[in-house]
């Protein structure tokens, strides 16, 4: 089943800590997770249901390339990688 | 007398108390984040605070107990635009259904526990029936045809900065935004009506001057104890209603300049109002590197430029508009800076002392 970690950042905010969910889609496996802990939605999701901008989410270090639909599909022991993308100096 | 002052600041919200005569800081909530709007509900002493995460969005944050603890409530959500659409402004810009910023808090009436107002970037206006636990568009005036006329002006959107609830009738709101004018419901936002009539906006194309779209207020106000008077620091200068806020006398020759942000008036008296002017809004800074306040007590037909107790010299400090509040008493002012600095008056402005001069830069203050 694939895991998912968020970054550390989001973690000051809201509890998050690292978690193996069900899922085949990043959309699948990022909602399993946000059922464990539901305040982290709209921290990475805009209420669209979107990738924030200036999030990023990576499976096996690639950039997801679903930012809306987030229909990237995650292998069955894949690792999701939920981070702030870099903006700003 | 107002006792209790909370700092809205790039990096944290900072409360400070009256103790024995004098003011203090004595704590800090959220540090680090970007608290963007505080608000203090009178009826129920809750204190609100509207965080800017940037990477994590626009957060509500309210606290029962003067701060000791927050608890994370809801946020606006903008409707989910049609397939295939793509909203731009008259200029052609992308304007996003999306919430990017709180930009306005105002409670309902007495008579109305639990309401509460939202105003945000982008131009959206928002209702609560519960505390902010959950929030509803007022979909008139998203839906509204002019509302596509509106334009950034403060921010890369347009947004709604001011809410005035009308102290004799809940149901009539008057918002004003920046930049697209001054609007008005008596139905609880269920029908609207731009009333911009005497103001102008000189930066606009010369047959746009008087179009209520084109106006840019920064700021407004309604004296709660005479509410048909109203004041507005816009970015053409100081405009005053009398009348309700249907029509607008622009009051010009106000040293140093009449270009600004934020406003407030006297709780009871209507003829008394401050401003903190800057040079222009090419320059916005204070002119001769001196932070000045002007208040009129006769109506704008005269200022005084108050500066006891203020830096006069090498000060570059700006006030945003939310920077300046009076108390309920009408006799305690603050404002905060860019700069970081805030300073207090209990005597109408005559004479200030500095609360702070190191803090981050201070988005707005508020009054318990």
């Amino acid at each position: 089943m694939p895991s998912v970690a968020f970054t550390r950042n989001l973690q000051r905010h809201v509890a998050c800590p690292p978690c193996v969910v069900a899922g085949g889609t990043v959309r699948e496996s990022l909602e399993a997770a946000f059922g464990l802990y539901p305040q982290v939605r709209s921290y990475v999701l805009d209420e669209h249901g979107a990738l924030r901008f200036h999030m990023a989410v990576y499976v096996d270090g690639v950039p997801i390339a679903d930012r809306r639909g987030l229909s990237d599909p995650v292998p069955d022991s894949g690792e999701i990688y939920v981070m702030q993308a870099l903006s700003g100096g | 007398m107002a006792d209790q002052l909370l700092v809205s600041t790039r990096k944290g919200l900072f409360s400070a108390r009256r103790k024995g005569g004098s003011w203090e800081l004595e704590a800090v909530s959220f540090l680090g984040d970007n608290v963007t709007l505080s608000m203090i509900d009178p009826r129920d002493g809750a204190w609100y605070a509207a965080l800017d995460h940037g990477h994590f969005g626009a957060k509500l944050h309210r606290s029962r107990d003067r701060g000791a603890t927050w608890q994370e409530v809801g946020v606006p959500a903008y409707p989910t635009p049609p397939e295939g659409h793509l909203e731009k402004d008259f200029l052609g810009r992308e304007i996003p259904w999306r919430l990017i910023r709180f930009w306005s808090l105002a409670p309902g009436l007495a008579s109305q526990p639990g309401l509460l107002w939202a105003g945000t970037v982008p131009g959206g206006l928002f209702w609560s029936e519960d505390c902010g636990d959950s929030w509803h568009l007022v979909e008139a005036l998203w839906h509204m045809p002019e509302r596509r006329k509106w334009a950034g002006g403060g921010a890369d959107a347009p947004g709604i900065h001011s809410i005035c609830v009308d102290p004799r009738d809940g149901n009539r709101v008057v918002v004003a935004v920046s930049s697209g004018g001054v609007w008005h419901t008596s139905d609880l936002g269920q029908t609207w009506s731009a009333h911009t009539e005497g103001m102008r906006a000189d930066y606009a194309p010369p047959e746009l001057v008087s179009a209520p779209e084109s106006q840019d207020p920064h700021r407004m106000v309604q004296c709660h104890g005479a509410p048909d008077s109203w004041w507005i620091q816009h970015h053409n200068g100081i405009f005053r209603s009398t009348d309700d806020a249907m029509s607008w006398t622009e009051i010009v020759d106000v040293k140093p300049s009449v270009f600004g942000f934020p406003v407030v008036v006297h709780p009871k008296d209507p003829d008394t109002a401050w401003f903190i002017p800057a040079i222009k809004d090419e320059r916005r800074i204070p002119a001769e590197g001196q932070v000045v306040v002007n208040r009129t007590r006769d109506g704008g037909r005269t200022f005084e430029t108050l500066r006891r107790g203020l830096p006069q010299a090498w000060a570059y400090d700006l006030i945003y508009r939310h920077a300046l509040d009076l108390d309920a008493s009408g006799e305690c002012l603050a404002f905060g800076s860019t700069t970081g600095s805030v300073w207090i008056s209990e005597n109408q402005g005559d004479d200030w002392s500095t609360l702070a001069e190191h803090l981050p830069p201070v988005h707005a203050v508020c009054f318990a």
